[in-house]
């Protein structure tokens, strides 16, 4: 190609200055970027019209029901917003919300960072393949079904568990069993761990997958072990990721409403013994009163769905905090 | 103690996939050995052979003998990783553990190996840190994390970290090739000291590095791409940079290749 026809061209075609046609100031003049930067925007604020719709909605319901309740609405241990007067708290609600969801993060978590630790640095590759996909259905799974499976299949079969927690645990109380049916917090702290599983594999498995080779490799050549490779580096790394992650799987078993409905033999009382029958979840309650509930009784239990709302902000606010705290260690920066 | 490096007939392949062939050498106790060799030649793929780190890729193998003194690293019944506690190694980047301290990542490699005294492992980290030339800079902030520190210090700490262990041998891939010339030069000095106590060996791009730092030089070459790396020629490196035997060496660092 010849050079000077070329220069010779770019007089009679002038580019356009940088200081041509209006000011830009923020770069955002041509169309591409206006549209792209309403869609985006608009995009953000609609999470939070839509997270302060849903805030104010719980907050008006249960305003109106609070205004009527004679009990104190945290320590209550009755239910009864329809009587006269109305009376109505949330402490067994909210005791058994936690204790179930705490029982299947004790029994989840280690499951599943095992599993992803398993997948990620210990399986042929095939295999772990297969593994992975497996739990990805596992996940995909309706909590209806976890329902189903729970109270036909596994709740007959616990009573061998229950019996063997009694004769070597009963002792503390915690785990004392009355001989009545499996269908208690315990039990729906198992389902719950079952429910989460995947979810916290999953995105273990990810956080673990990206670990810097040269982290791993540092550990390697300091004649670290498999073992010692993961417990130097791999965990380090993934540490924020697994919090997050056990946070996404807490804040599944806490609104899980469905399976626990099916599964557990609700009673509106606190039991010392997590064996014993009885008890109940927020989303459990709400699901099984709502279609026979009374205007304030509705009113009622969206109050106590405020502070599920209110329990999983502050558990995803701890999350964060968590996370945050070691942040300069995080490995981010490597 | 330094120890000798003795190889031979060594091959290295990824899967079915041959990267280096046939290589023999002898690297001596103190010393610096350095390789050099166009990108893709397997200078790296044999360095990682050196303490067993190539079977950690996957499809990694190797075949052939890599005596350390009287020991093959490759002989029946020989745990990798206790290879690994012999033969430290410092790479390309720079990795300090980005979640421990200063402190801590120099006792890294100490704690894995054993259980240690406070007061001995806060004299052994000191030791280490001069070692590496970077006591002076990090005494007051050992508890602070070590991926705080500048490129050149990080790849100073992980020197320190390597050492701190006592290994025989010392390799070290590319170490200065993230590095600033100041970073470099730093390491480049501390890689003199280190050669009293270490067997060392190097592999760099930089051709004035090796004719600085190095006793010996090996030129690895290979024919094609898919080819497997030879190596050429290994002889001391004033030789090597001045008069080298083979006609592909002289080629190479005279900037006639390709």
């Amino acid at each position: 190609m010849d050079i000077t026809t070329q220069t010779t061209k770019v007089p009679q075609t002038p580019q356009p200055s940088l200081t041509d046609g209006k000011p830009t100031p923020r770069g955002a003049t041509r169309p591409g970027d206006r549209i792209f930067l309403g869609l985006s925007r608009g995009s953000g604020i609609l999470v939070l019209v839509i997270m302060a719709a849903i805030a104010a909605f719980l907050t008006y319901r249960a305003a109106l029901a609070l205004g009527e309740n004679e009990a104190n609405f945290f320590t209550s241990l009755e239910w009864n917003p329809s009587g006269i007067p109305p009376k109505f708290g949330i402490a067994v609600l909210a005791f058994g919300t936690i204790v179930s969801s705490v029982i299947a993060m004790v029994i989840a978590v280690p499951i599943s960072v095992g599993i992803a630790l398993f997948i990620t640095h210990y399986a042929p590759r095939k295999l772990g393949g297969a593994i992975a996909y497996v739990i990805d259905l596992l996940a995909a799974v309706p909590s209806i079904v976890y329902g189903l499976w729970g109270a036909l299949v596994l709740v007959p079969h616990l009573e061998g568990l229950y019996g063997w927690l009694d004769d070597y645990l009963g002792w503390t109380g915690v785990f004392e069993w009355n001989g009545g049916a499996p269908r208690s917090l315990f039990t729906i702290g198992i389902l719950l761990a079952i429910m989460i599983l995947p979810i916290i594999t999953n995105v273990s498995r990810e956080v673990f997958r990206q670990v810097p080779r040269m982290h791993e490799e540092a550990a390697l050549a300091l004649g670290a072990t498999r073992w010692e490779v993961i417990r130097m580096s791999v965990l380090p790394f993934g540490r924020s990721g697994v919090i997050s992650a056990s946070m996404l799987g807490l804040g599944r078993a806490l609104g899980e409403t469905m399976a626990v409905a099916m599964v557990l033999s609700s009673s509106f009382d606190i039991n010392a013994s997590l064996l014993d029958t009885g008890g109940g979840t927020f989303a459990q309650n709400i699901a099984s009163k709502f279609n026979e509930a009374t205007v304030i009784g509705r009113d009622a239990l969206i109050a106590s769905g405020l502070v599920l709302f209110v329990i999983t902000l502050l558990v995803n606010g701890a999350a964060r905090l968590i996370i945050a705290r070691r942040k300069e260690y995080s490995g981010a920066n490597a | 103690m330094a120890k000798r490096i003795d190889v031979s007939g060594l091959n290295a392949y990824y899967g079915s996939f041959l990267a280096i062939e046939d290589i023999s050498m002898t690297v001596e106790p103190r010393s610096v050995t350095a390789f050099i060799g166009p990108s893709g030649c397997g200078k790296s793929t044999f360095l990682r052979t050196l303490n067993r780190m190539h079977e950690v890729t996957p499809g990694g193998r190797v075949e052939g003998k890599v005596m350390l003194d009287d020991e093959n690293l490759y002989g029946a019944g020989i745990d990798p990783v206790s290879v690994r506690r012999e033969v430290g190694m410092v790479f390309q980047r720079p990795n300090p553990f980005p979640t421990m301290s200063v402190y801590d990542n120099v006792a890294a490699g100490l704690r894995l190996n054993g259980k240690y005294k406070k007061s001995e492992l806060d004299d052994i980290v000191e030791k280490s840190l001069r070692g590496a030339n970077l006591w002076n800079e990090v005494k007051d902030r050992l508890n602070k994390p070590g991926s705080g520190l500048s490129g050149g210090q990080q790849q100073r700490l992980c020197i320190a970290r390597a050492i701190a262990v006592e290994p025989n041998v010392l390799l070290m891939d590319e170490p200065c090739s993230a590095l600033d010339p100041i970073s470099t030069l730093a390491i480049e000095d501390l890689i003199g000291e280190l050669k009293e106590r270490f067997t060392i060996v190097i592999v760099t791009h930089n051709m004035q590095q090796a004719a600085r730092v190095s006793d010996r030089t090996a030129f690895f070459n290979l024919a094609a791409v898919g080819q497997p790396g030879k190596l050429i020629e290994i002889d001391d490196t004033e030789r090597i940079f001045s008069n080298p035997s083979v006609q592909a060496t002289e080629d190479y660092i005279s900037g006639r290749f390709g």
